[in-house]
């Protein structure tokens, strides 16, 4: 999923004050299970406003709402007579649905008021961690399902570096030494032999090169 | 409002099993308070939300006083670990606002501590009292608290 995190107040009431009714819009997907921009989270950063606003002097209504998916026209239609009620948006979703709702309702300012920080997973309670960079290219199959390019401070397609250190990275010695991982992975699986072989320099080009990335699936063209 | 009619307006939420017990012990054993929290009971600290605490400011509260089992001695295990690290996280998100972060303030208290609870409320009436009415309370005067009949 998606991992985000909310921008500090004073962050958002700047980026809101000109403003004087404003919608923050919640997301329920991705931001919702880390946390960020779930209903709960709307009322929290929505109080929140209207006390430091309150404070400041600053002339602010906001209104709360939270839909299911922000990237999706369909979820998105759902917010349109809150959005036309108000002068602004701040979109607690991920940066794909902040762009979304402001492609959609393209006569009103839509700010974000998120962070979004990376794709990633639940490691436990509170605490979430990037898995994966969305290079364009997957490596995975080659590296015992550990990713050098997200977990490798160095990125190295043929590590390790040699400067880990009982197992932690050097650059970051609270990250255990994701060439490590993928050792102990490949042993597991009994495919260390992979590592022989020397993986040759990679496409960035699917990467971020050329402007946004698109998919196009003619057969589900209509 | 002049600073000498202030009145503070504090929410306390007080576990079941511990500090609304001590409250009540308190009660039984005439200990004096101040008149000016509000208690809510709470099945357990560990129910209590950050937006709780929000909305209570928001709504013009002076000051929230959450009071749980000590540690160690949650009836769920862990509620009141989990309620501390809340009001630490929300102490921080009011310095964020602009309001004083000791308008909040988490204790432990046993069953037993009748006195222990009223020396808190006490003290965080007092602390709430020298930083002076929440500038989110709007009722000014006439919210001056009547006294216990």
């Amino acid at each position: 999923m998606i991992v985000a995190e909310r921008k500090r107040i004073p962050e958002l009431l700047n980026i809101v004050r000109a403003h004087k009714k404003v919608l923050v819009l919640g997301c329920g997907t991705c931001v919702t299970v880390c946390l960020a921009g779930g209903e709960r989270e709307v009322s929290i950063i929505s109080s929140a406003l209207r006390i430091a606003s309150r404070l400041q002097g600053v002339d602010l209504t906001v209104e709360e709402l939270t839909i299911e998916r922000q990237c999706d026209n369909v979820f998105i239609e759902q917010a349109a007579e809150a959005v036309e009620r108000n002068d602004a948006v701040l979109s607690l979703g991920c940066g794909a649905g902040v762009q979304a709702i402001a492609e959609r309702y393209h006569n009103k300012p839509v700010y974000a008021g998120l962070d979004t920080t990376f794709i990633g997973i639940l490691e436990e309670q509170g605490i979430w961690t990037e898995k994966c960079a969305a290079c364009g290219a997957c490596v995975l199959h080659e590296y015992g399902g550990v990713c050098p390019v997200t977990r490798c401070a160095k990125r190295m397609l043929n590590g390790p570096c040699g400067g880990s250190r009982e197992d932690r990275c050097e650059v970051r010695p609270e990250l255990p030494c994701a060439w490590q991982l993928i050792y102990t992975r490949l042993k597991e699986i009994g495919q260390v032999d992979r590592l022989r072989r020397v993986t040759p320099p990679k496409n960035w080009r699917r990467s971020l090169d050329g402007g946004q990335r698109l998919i196009v699936r003619q057969d589900h063209r209509i | 409002m002049k600073q000498d009619e202030f009145e503070p307006q504090v929410l306390a939420f007080c576990c079941h099993y511990c500090a609304y017990a001590a409250a009540d012990l308190a009660g039984t054993m005439r200990i004096q308070y101040p008149p000016n929290v509000r208690i809510i009971r709470t099945p357990c600290t560990g129910r209590l939300e950050t937006e709780f605490f929000i909305k209570a400011f928001e709504n013009g509260a002076d000051g929230v006083f959450v009071a749980g089992c000590l540690e160690g001695g949650c009836h769920f295990t862990s509620g009141n670990l989990y309620a501390r690290r809340r009001t630490e996280y929300m102490r921080e998100m009011l310095e964020e606002l602009g309001l004083e972060k000791e308008r909040l303030r988490m204790v432990n208290v046993s069953a037993a501590g009748g006195h222990l609870l009223a020396d808190h409320i006490t003290d965080m009436v007092e602390t709430v009292r020298k930083l002076g009415p929440s500038p989110l309370n709007t009722n000014g005067c006439e919210n001056k608290l009547e006294t216990a009949s």
